[in-house]
């Protein structure tokens, strides 16, 4: 059964992602952390979809573990899309390190540990894909969100390295950038309405980069362009801006 | 974040809360005193406002369907457009459907929807075999038409004031196609609509249209509409014939943003009926797809936004039988006088309502009007609820905005039960709605 491997399967976008890529067929394992709810998931994608689900318990910070559980699925997958993140509490890490530090393991360092395993199994295979989620919050630190910011601009630089060195090998990687998204992670946050997107929307701009070959997309589209003028932005003046 | 429903009044200041499991949801419920349970927002009014709002959006996975026996388990936030998605390639369709499938299966269920088969095949909940309901301290009860009666016929209609319906299992349809066999009679007054309702009785789906600004003779002239499912040989020789359960994407048209208000007036609803009318023609039938039939305006995004910022109200109330015939001529009497113009109107007759307690449906016509909010249009709204309620008819909850408490009690017969029960089974008052404290359940 060829299939989808999607990590931190419960968070929205990549809820919305399983069903865009369900619909076209493709059969899924649903990976993530007490995932309770997985019976239910699958069962409804294999209703809606006519396809096959697997789920699995998958703990992104069990480094050590994660060589054995990758080893432990039925087959290796046709491709991965890795979803795992932690907004963490900004105000909360900068006094208390065991906060910083898991938004820090979860954004980067769980996320490299298990694509490490996967990239390697990838390039011996000469065969696969890898869809890294990472955030326009790390194409700039902000003061509203650095901890998560950093760990995500660690992320989009391990997406870039990973593909220049498995594209030899001729497996793709695609790093993608969601702004605001409506999302369980931002429930508590005010938006503005005009720049958020939902789920749905990202996960459709996912497919179809897929599709196109596309190396990193922005999502929305615009983000692209609110970044690179907030990347322009004169040191001097940024720091004393409220972002 | 600022909220409101479908007809864009009241608008409230609200908290909301998303649940994806069970667990999510209790958090919630111990997060916060009060709250109410809402889906996709389609009631109108302010059934699904209050200051805590728990979105049933992502607590929305199909759990179980059997394509042999056509029965569907799917949790509350599955709309009906995603049933359908799963159901009409298979041979099923929804057993009652309202005007929208853009409406959960938990609204739905709360607000006890009916649509054009209310006469023949009853209320949505008439087909749910059973559904879980998690109360206020985070119990989780099952209950059905056998089951656990009491709370099932509160629950259904209930208006999520008891608890919040967290999954049904409901009965399909079978169909043999996805296209709908329709006819289109044109009626030249309110006595000719109602004979055609009465003469059609045995149609599966029947609706009018109706004119409600047309004065004297043409009062009430109506465009009246039937439907049955068309079987397989009917669309033979047709382009439908191959693949009769497939209905080809309709392009949607989306209105972009708030109409100005004035937009709508005496003149365009005037010109708009016209048209509407003189367009039928005295006798048609043809072949439509269930989306073109049931829904033609969800092929609209945001229909809603020609009633410009300061929205509208639908006004949908019954009367019986035997007293609609003067119940509708006074209120159309009024409307066609009164300076309030609804724009859209439409007519049925209901076959019999069942037991659940605050169910809008009753034996008799059914009337709908859109009115665009203006600085008078209550207190004319609250003349045309003396008359409904001189006639012993009722309004319908899901719609309703700005209805008195006296009027809801006097008119809903088992309101005094319902709030027996709300106090029994919800002591804490945890599930309020703006609507809740206005009618005061």
């Amino acid at each position: 059964m060829p299939y989808l491997l999607i990590l931190g399967a419960r968070s929205d976008i990549a809820r919305a992602v399983s069903h865009r890529f369900a619909r076209k067929g493709l059969n899924l394992c649903l990976a993530a952390r007490r995932y309770e709810e997985a019976d239910r998931d699958a069962k409804d994608l294999e209703i809606r979809y006519r396809i096959r689900v697997m789920t699995r318990e998958f703990d992104a910070l069990d480094f050590e573990g994660h060589e054995s559980w990758y080893a432990g699925l039925p087959e290796k997958p046709l491709g991965v899309l890795c979803a795992v993140g932690f907004l963490g509490n900004q105000k909360k890490g900068e006094t208390n390190l065991t906060e910083a530090k898991k938004i820090m393991e979860t954004n980067y360092l769980g996320c490299v540990s298990i694509l490490n395993v996967i990239a390697n199994d990838f390039e011996e295979r000469k065969a696969g894909f890898i869809i890294g989620i990472s955030s326009v919050a790390g194409d700039r630190g902000r003061q509203s969100n650095y901890f998560y910011g950093s760990s995500k601009a660690a992320f989009t630089a391990y997406l870039s390295g990973l593909r220049n060195r498995l594209c030899r090998v001729n497996v793709r990687v695609i790093t993608v950038k969601p702004g605001f998204v409506r999302t369980g992670m931002t429930e508590d946050l005010e938006l503005p309405a005009m720049l958020t997107s939902s789920p749905e929307e990202v996960a459709r701009d996912i497919l179809s980069a897929f599709e196109k070959g596309k190396d990193v997309i922005y999502t929305k589209w615009y983000w692209k362009y609110i970044m690179a003028v907030i990347k322009i932005i004169p040191e001097k003046i940024f720091k004393k801006l409220n972002l | 974040m600022n909220i409101a429903n479908w007809g864009k009044y009241p608008t409230i200041d609200a908290r909301i809360r998303g649940f994806r499991t069970v667990g999510d949801l209790k958090d919630s419920f111990q997060d916060a005193a009060t709250l109410i349970a809402r889906g996709l927002g389609r009631c109108y009014g302010d059934s699904s406002l209050w200051s805590t709002i728990v979105s049933t959006l992502k607590f929305n996975r199909i759990l179980a369907f059997d394509a042999e026996e056509g029965i569907m388990r799917c949790e509350a936030g599955t709309s009906l457009e995603e049933v359908l998605d799963v159901a009409v390639p298979c041979g099923w369709f929804l057993p009652v459907t309202p005007g929208t499938k853009h409406v959960t299966l938990g609204g739905a269920i709360a607000s006890d929807v009916h649509g054009k088969n209310h006469h023949k095949e009853g209320a949505f909940s008439d087909h749910v075999l059973s559904m879980e309901v998690m109360l206020h301290d985070g119990e989780i009860i099952a209950c059905s038409h056998r089951e656990r009666q009491g709370l099932f016929t509160a629950v259904c209609g209930g208006m999520g004031l008891l608890g919040v319906i967290l999954n049904a299992t409901f009965r399909l349809k079978k169909i043999e196609t996805a296209y709908i066999m329709q006819r289109t009679i044109r009626a030249a007054d309110l006595d000719e609509v109602m004979d055609l309702f009465e003469q059609y009785a045995d149609a599966t789906y029947s609706v009018a249209w109706i004119d409600c600004i047309a004065k004297e003779k043409k009062r009430g002239r109506s465009v009246f509409m039937l439907g049955e499912h068309a079987l397989r040989k009917d669309l033979e020789g047709s382009q439908f014939a191959e693949r009769p359960l497939e209905i080809s994407l309709r392009k949607r048209l989306n209105i972009p943003s708030q109409f100005p208000s004035f937009v709508l007036n005496r003149f365009s609803a005037k010109a708009f009926n016209f048209v509407y009318f003189q367009r039928a023609k005295t006798e048609r039938s043809a072949v439509a797809d269930f989306d073109t039939f049931f829904y033609p305006l969800d092929a609209i995004g945001h229909w809603n936004r020609i009633y410009g910022s300061k929205g509208f109200t639908q006004y949908q109330c019954v009367m019986p039988r035997d007293t609609s015939k003067q119940g509708l001529r006074s209120l159309l009497n009024i409307i066609s006088w009164g300076g309030e113009v609804p724009f859209l109107a439409v007519l049925k007759l209901f076959g019999k309502g069942n037991g659940n307690l605050l169910s809008f449906p009753m034996e008799g016509y059914t009337l709908a009007l859109d009115f665009p909010i203006t600085p008078t249009l209550f207190s004319f709204l609250d003349s045309l609820d003396k008359i409904v309620l001189d006639y012993g008819g009722r309004l319908y909850l899901a719609k309703d905005a700005r209805m008195s408490g006296e009027m809801f009690r006097r008119s809903y017969g088992n309101a005094a039960r319902f709030i027996d029960l709300k106090h029994q089974l919800d002591g804490s008052d945890k599930f309020r709605s703006l609507q809740s404290e206005r009618l005061e359940i």
